[in-house]
């Protein structure tokens, strides 16, 4: 075990307490107010770790293990309550050559700038998580299945159109693709299924050339033209008596 | 699509094992007047005969009509169950083909559509009858509504009858592509009934697949299969045992439908 592993397990609960302190500080998160030990101060202090540890460390947006855990809670709700709910998943167009062509730290740059377009083009209630690298969700409650295409398309028209400052006088335009799919109301699913679902149409948009919004049909259009031909096609229906 | 694209769905682990309960069979279709409640009902019969033990319940809550085809007239029924007048034991009636019924009765047109009090009434019932039983099947209502929707994922297998006509194949294939999608369904059983020359059955399942292999399986992380659980041929037999109000496999055992039905009982037993 090295000294680090050692240190977080075995420190005294003082000095794990100044530890506590110190992650605050360093996220520039204010001390815990009252007297130190106190239990209004003890709860602020609980406050502000839990805050911390729900949040991503560069964008400030949920993190994944908050996303996890709001994904859950909003599947429990639609099966109980039948409203639909809306899960969209992004993830920003070739950011490898961001990376590579403009160094690490613009890349940090465009993500944080994706993440406030993120935030500013969907409702307060609405859960914005950045999950991976340049993987974002975003979970909203209550989305009525007319006003899905509008809310996607409006995210992915903003990020389009954001300049992103990433040197001296350079400035770059980046691209998102989402994927969404509707939580199936009233019905318990799994929150793997529902990103299982938003995912294979994210790979859908990406495979049709990024830069684009692609969501699940619903079910009042789930058979097109095309497969009832298919469905047809060859298939000798008898002459009814 | 490039390389450093990882889906988030790609490392959240294993799904979790599936909780729906594997001796509960809901029993759908797409479209109505395709044979349904007389599968079940039949179906039900077999697997009695086969020595299970075997509850169905009148899922179609809106328009149910089991109690017609058995010539049931019951007393107390779901509906009783649901408004709290009676227990549920007093509700579950024995069929005559050996196995028991849960009645949905008339009068409950209020059920058609969803709400949190009948989610919940119906999940209690179903979680209440599944341990006492072999087999629980489910008759839903056609359609995909909610409320067939949300009965259907209460089991963890699904039989959806079709007939070999354009209008209840389409419904068919609607109804499996959502249940493939919206409830992460991998196997769907699939009784082809009222066919008119042998083989039709396997060619309509053959068909549907073709059309999911090339519009639904893309779109899932894994292919959706379906299983020809039997073809019922079209046969006067049971348009009589209908009229009748008799139990196919009562009335008019040994028809050319009723041994299709019963070879369809033992398919699913050996799943």
């Amino acid at each position: 075990m090295d000294r680090h592993t050692a240190t977080l397990q075995k420190d005294t609960p003082a000095l794990q307490l100044e530890q506590a302190l110190q992650l605050l500080g360093a996220s520039g998160r204010l001390p815990p107010l009252g007297e130190r030990g106190s239990a209004g101060y003890l709860q602020d202090l609980i406050n502000a770790l839990v805050d911390l540890s729900s949040r991503d460390a560069l964008t400030g947006l949920a993190n994944r293990r908050a996303f996890d855990v709001a994904l859950e809670r909003e599947i429990d709700r639609v099966a109980r309550s039948g409203e639909p709910a809306l899960l969209l998943t992004l993830d920003i167009d070739h950011f490898k050559r961001v990376n590579d062509s403009f160094g690490h730290n613009a890349g940090d740059q465009v993500i944080k700038a994706v993440a406030t377009a993120l935030l500013d083009s969907v409702r307060p209630m609405d859960l914005v998580a950045r999950v991976g690298g340049e993987e974002f969700a975003i979970i909203l409650p209550n989305c009525a299945a007319a006003f899905g295409e509008t809310v996607a398309e409006r995210v992915r028209r903003r990020v389009e159109r954001m300049p992103v400052q990433v040197g001296p006088g350079q400035q770059i335009t980046v691209s998102v693709s989402i994927g969404g799919a509707f939580a199936p109301q009233w019905v318990r699913s799994t929150p793997k299924l529902w990103v299982e679902r938003a995912d294979q149409q994210l790979y859908r948009a990406k495979a049709q050339g990024r830069n684009l919004v692609l969501l699940e049909p619903t079910a009042v259009s789930v058979v097109s033209s095309e497969e009832k031909r298919l469905l047809f096609d060859s298939f000798q229906f008898q002459d009814h008596d | 699509m490039s390389s450093d694209f990882s889906p988030l769905s790609q490392d959240l682990g294993p799904a979790p094992a599936n909780p729906r309960p594997t001796n509960i069979l809901a029993v759908t279709s797409g479209k109505g007047g395709v044979g349904k409640t007389f599968v079940s009902a039949n179906l039900a019969a077999a697997l009695a005969r086969a020595g299970r033990k075997v509850l169905v319940l009148d899922a179609d809550l809106g328009l149910a009509n089991l109690d017609v085809v058995l010539n049931l007239f019951p007393k107390i029924t779901l509906h009783d169950v649901f408004t709290g007048k009676s227990k549920l034991a007093d509700a579950i009636l024995p069929a005559p083909g050996g196995f028991s019924v849960l009645l949905a009765g008339s009068g409950m047109v209020e059920y058609s559509r969803m709400t949190p009090e009948i989610r919940d009434q119906l999940q209690s019932v179903v979680d209440a009858v599944t341990p006492l039983y072999d087999h629980v099947l489910l008759d839903t209502g056609a359609g995909i509504s909610d409320v067939v929707l949300y009965t259907v994922s209460l089991a963890g297998e699904v039989l959806v009858v079709a007939t070999p006509e354009p209008t209840s194949l389409t419904d068919a294939y609607a109804t499996i592509k959502v249940l493939a999608t919206t409830q992460g369904r991998r196997r769907i059983g699939l009784l082809v009934n009222q066919t008119r020359k042998p083989g039709e059955g396997r060619q309509v399942r053959m068909q549907l697949q073709h059309v999911v292999d090339r519009y639904v399986n893309p779109t899932l992380s894994s292919p959706l299969r379906l299983d020809l659980v039997g073809e019922v041929p079209l046969d006067s037999a049971v348009r009589d045992a209908v009229l009748r109000r008799q139990l196919l496999l009562e009335a008019m055992p040994g028809t050319p439908a009723s041994v299709a039905i019963l070879a369809a009982a033992e398919k699913l037993l050996v799943h």
